[in-house]
């Protein structure tokens, strides 16, 4: 679901011949200009980047959006979202339709050079894995040789998957099918034997799409066969923004390990003795000025969406994900933020 | 004293229809008996689904003007047999108006009913003329301005956030109402004697029919920005409309062109021995001809426009069908996907219904009897209680 598809890949490569990574203006001057941060997001991903009943948008990366735009302009709420399928994605942050793409996309070495990309910090960490019905009684991934196997095309899952099955000499049958549901409904009407997606993906499908009454029946195996590490993407050739989005994103992890929430942030500003918690709200100026933001940049990103546990507990456990590898260092985790200094 | 002799019951009357049109033969008997089995079998299980176990959850309220308000219930919708309508009632705000600022939804909806309103007079003969065509000019314009706002106090909303049924709408009549001008003109053009015209006309037809309407919107929507500055944005709805545009009257050029070779020679011949100029006789003798021969492909064309409007959603605008998938995104309501394309299902079957009807109204309207096949039947429901045999209304 989230890698580069062969389209995304000749379109930007035609991109990248017709010249146009010559782009070097300054973003963040444009953004201040405009008075609006325009985001790429996903056109539909739950707990990422979904529209709630009313139409506004919700999720972890729609999130990072506001809180960049509340870094640059103090306001959280002066984004404009545009949708973006898996295919326009890298197109149109090479065009300069988006500013950014928080678009759950997965870093990866080809995207973060040849693309022309700069990928920022990683604000989720997945990986791919498999579930199973419990009556098959398997209980690894290594013991599926033949199985039929649910995927959907045009994204590393399947190549994935491949792999994962050749380097251990097992066979398979893909059940390939594009729409998501449609593949929920193949796996728990029983016409493959597992189903592979990313993690995140298979918790949420488990609880939310299992028939009712019946997501105990399904289980997801130990074995994850690939890194999703996901995040921000910004175009290459400006340095300045890119420090932005990854310092921001840095704060918001940095704020949970200092305790700082949007509810106690202006009073720690001024009430805390903790040197590192000054700096990180700019009651210590320098952090802004070296970003070329306001001092308050932090701040007002924290107050706007929160520190990273309070953007993961608004968005990611309706899915029924448990916080795991995406956790705080400190926690057990392997989200950590350099200092703020 | 006359007395009103009734024809024998077997002749007219209900049973007598039955008969005709449905027993009328051995195997007319066995394929109706087999498909009423088949149907019996469906339909309940169909009714079941969509009324009988279907969950649509409402409560008392006060200021609701019929005494209930809808109130969505996700988990009696996972323990129900049927249909879940509560996603429907959940999301229809997201279905029909997609993204629009939720404290201006007003405009939109005034937006659907002024053109529901300028549709309904404008398929009634009787408003034809130049009046009505000032309306559409006047009008047109108007529904932006309504819906993007900026003028008149109305606060801005860029086409980006648009989406539901006003994309849709937007597209398919703005779409159906500057493509057929434009076709009338490549049509011509594509029989003309001056050759550079009739080149032009033929390799734009032929390039946009050459090309699928994904790649055009695609071009539209990815390519333009790429030889465009920085910051510098077209607007993108106005991009895909001019290629719906062009797409839509190139197909329709064809059809035209049809019309005009079906035309008798003598038609031609006749006006040139009036002495008629190029324009009078394609005013008055050609095209009235024409395009009242090709009605029913043309209609075609336009139905098969309007569902085309749903592949906006490649360059992520959210049409009606579009807002519809996106909302079934939701994961608490999104294993109820397919209550959502039921609906918009019947939404798009109640458009393009409607569209068929008119077009079939309109042959009869314009139909002056130099037809050589049957007339078309009435449109609607011919009616079954009438003179037995399959009704030939004339």
């Amino acid at each position: 679901m989230r890698s580069t598809t062969k389209v995304a890949v000749a379109s930007a490569a035609a991109v990248l011949m017709m010249g146009t990574a010559a782009y070097a203006q300054k973003t963040v001057e444009l953004i201040k200009a405009r008075g609006e941060l325009v985001c790429g997001v996903s056109t539909g991903l739950g707990g990422f980047s979904v529209p709630d009943s009313a139409g506004k948008w919700t999720g972890l990366d729609v999130d990072y959006c506001k809180a960049v735009a509340a870094a640059i302009l103090g306001d959280g709420n002066k984004v404009k979202f545009q949708a973006l399928t898996a295919q326009q994605r890298f197109t149109a942050l090479q065009s300069g339709e988006v500013d950014m793409l928080s678009r759950n996309t997965t870093w990866t070495l080809t995207r973060d050079t040849a693309l022309g990309l700069n990928f920022t910090a990683v604000t989720y960490y997945d990986g791919q894995g498999f579930m199973v019905p419990k009556k098959l009684g398997v209980k690894s991934a290594k013991e599926l040789d033949g199985a039929t196997v649910c995927v959907q095309p045009g994204t590393t899952t399947e190549l994935n998957l491949a792999d994962y099955f050749r380097s251990n000499n097992m066979k398979f049958t893909p059940v390939v099918i594009e729409n998501l549901q449609e593949v929920n409904a193949a796996f728990f009407s029983g016409r493959c034997d597992v189903y592979t997606t990313d993690a995140s993906g298979l918790a949420s499908i488990r609880k939310n799409d299992a028939p009712k009454g019946k997501s105990d029946d399904y289980v997801i195996l130990p074995e994850i066969i690939s890194k999703e590490p996901l995040g921000p993407v910004v175009r290459h050739g400006d340095d300045q923004f890119l420090d932005v989005v990854k310092w921001v994103i840095f704060a918001t992890v940095e704020a949970e390990e200092y305790g700082v929430t949007s509810a106690n942030a202006a009073k720690m500003a001024t009430d805390t003795k903790n040197p590192g918690i000054k700096r990180l709200l700019g009651s210590t100026p320098g952090m802004g000025k070296a970003l070329g933001l306001d001092e308050a940049w932090a701040m007002n990103a924290i107050k706007a969406v929160g520190n990273y546990g309070e953007i993961w507990e608004r968005n990611i456990p309706a899915l029924g994900l448990p916080r795991g590898v995406n956790n705080l260092w400190s926690k057990g985790g392997i989200m950590y933020a350099p200092p703020v200094r | 004293m006359s007395t009103v002799v009734r024809p024998p019951s077997g002749v007219v009357g209900p049973v007598a229809w039955v008969r005709n049109n449905l027993f009328n033969g051995v195997s007319n008997t066995i394929i109706t008996i087999v498909l009423i089995a088949c149907l019996a079998y469906v339909l309940p299980m169909i009714y079941a689904w969509a009324i009988g176990d279907a969950v649509l959850t409402v409560k008392p309220s006060d200021d609701s003007w019929w005494g209930y308000e809808f109130a969505p219930n996700a988990d009696a919708c996972r323990v129900a047999d049927g249909a879940c309508w509560d996603f429907v009632t959940e999301k229809f705000r997201v279905f029909i108006y997609g993204l629009y600022p939720q404290d201006a939804l007003w405009r939109p909806t005034v937006m659907i009913l002024l053109l529901f309103g300028m549709i309904g007079v404008s398929v009634n003969s009787w408003f034809w003329g130049r009046g009505l065509v000032i309306a559409w000019l006047v009008a047109i314009p108007g529904m932006f301005v309504l819906m993007q706002g900026g003028l008149f106090g109305l606060s801005f909303v860029e086409t980006g956030k648009w989406g539901g049924l006003p994309i849709t709408l937007i597209i398919a009549v703005t779409g159906i109402a500057f493509s057929f001008p434009i076709a009338v003109v490549l049509a011509l053009g594509r029989r003309s004697d001056l050759p550079i015209v009739k080149t032009l006309c033929i390799g734009f037809i032929e390039i946009i029919r050459g090309v699928p309407l994904i790649t055009i919107l695609f071009m539209a929507s990815l390519m333009i920005p790429l030889f465009t500055p920085e910051g510098v944005n077209f607007n993108k709805l106005l991009r895909a409309l001019i290629g719906f545009t062009l797409f839509s009257a190139a197909y329709v050029a064809e059809v035209i062109r049809g019309g005009l070779q079906a035309l008798p020679k003598g038609q031609f011949e006749a006006a040139d021995a009036m002495g008629m100029s190029y324009w009078q006789k394609t005013n008055l003798i050609i095209l009235p001809q024409a395009l009242k021969l090709v009605i029913p492909p043309i209609m075609n064309t336009f139905i098969g426009l309007f569902k085309d409007t749903t592949l906006i959603i490649v360059i992520s605008m959210f049409d009606f069908l579009g807002a519809v998938r996106l909302a079934s995104n939701d994961t608490t309501w999104r294993s109820f996907y397919v209550e959502g394309l039921v609906f918009a299902a019947v939404i798009y079957f109640i458009m393009c219904f409607a569209m068929a009807q008119y077009s079939r109204r309109l042959e009869l309207k314009l139909d002056t009897g130099h037809r050589t096949d049957a007339a078309p039947r009435k449109p609607w429901f011919p009616g079954i209680w009438g003179p037995g045999q399959n009704s030939d209304l004339r």
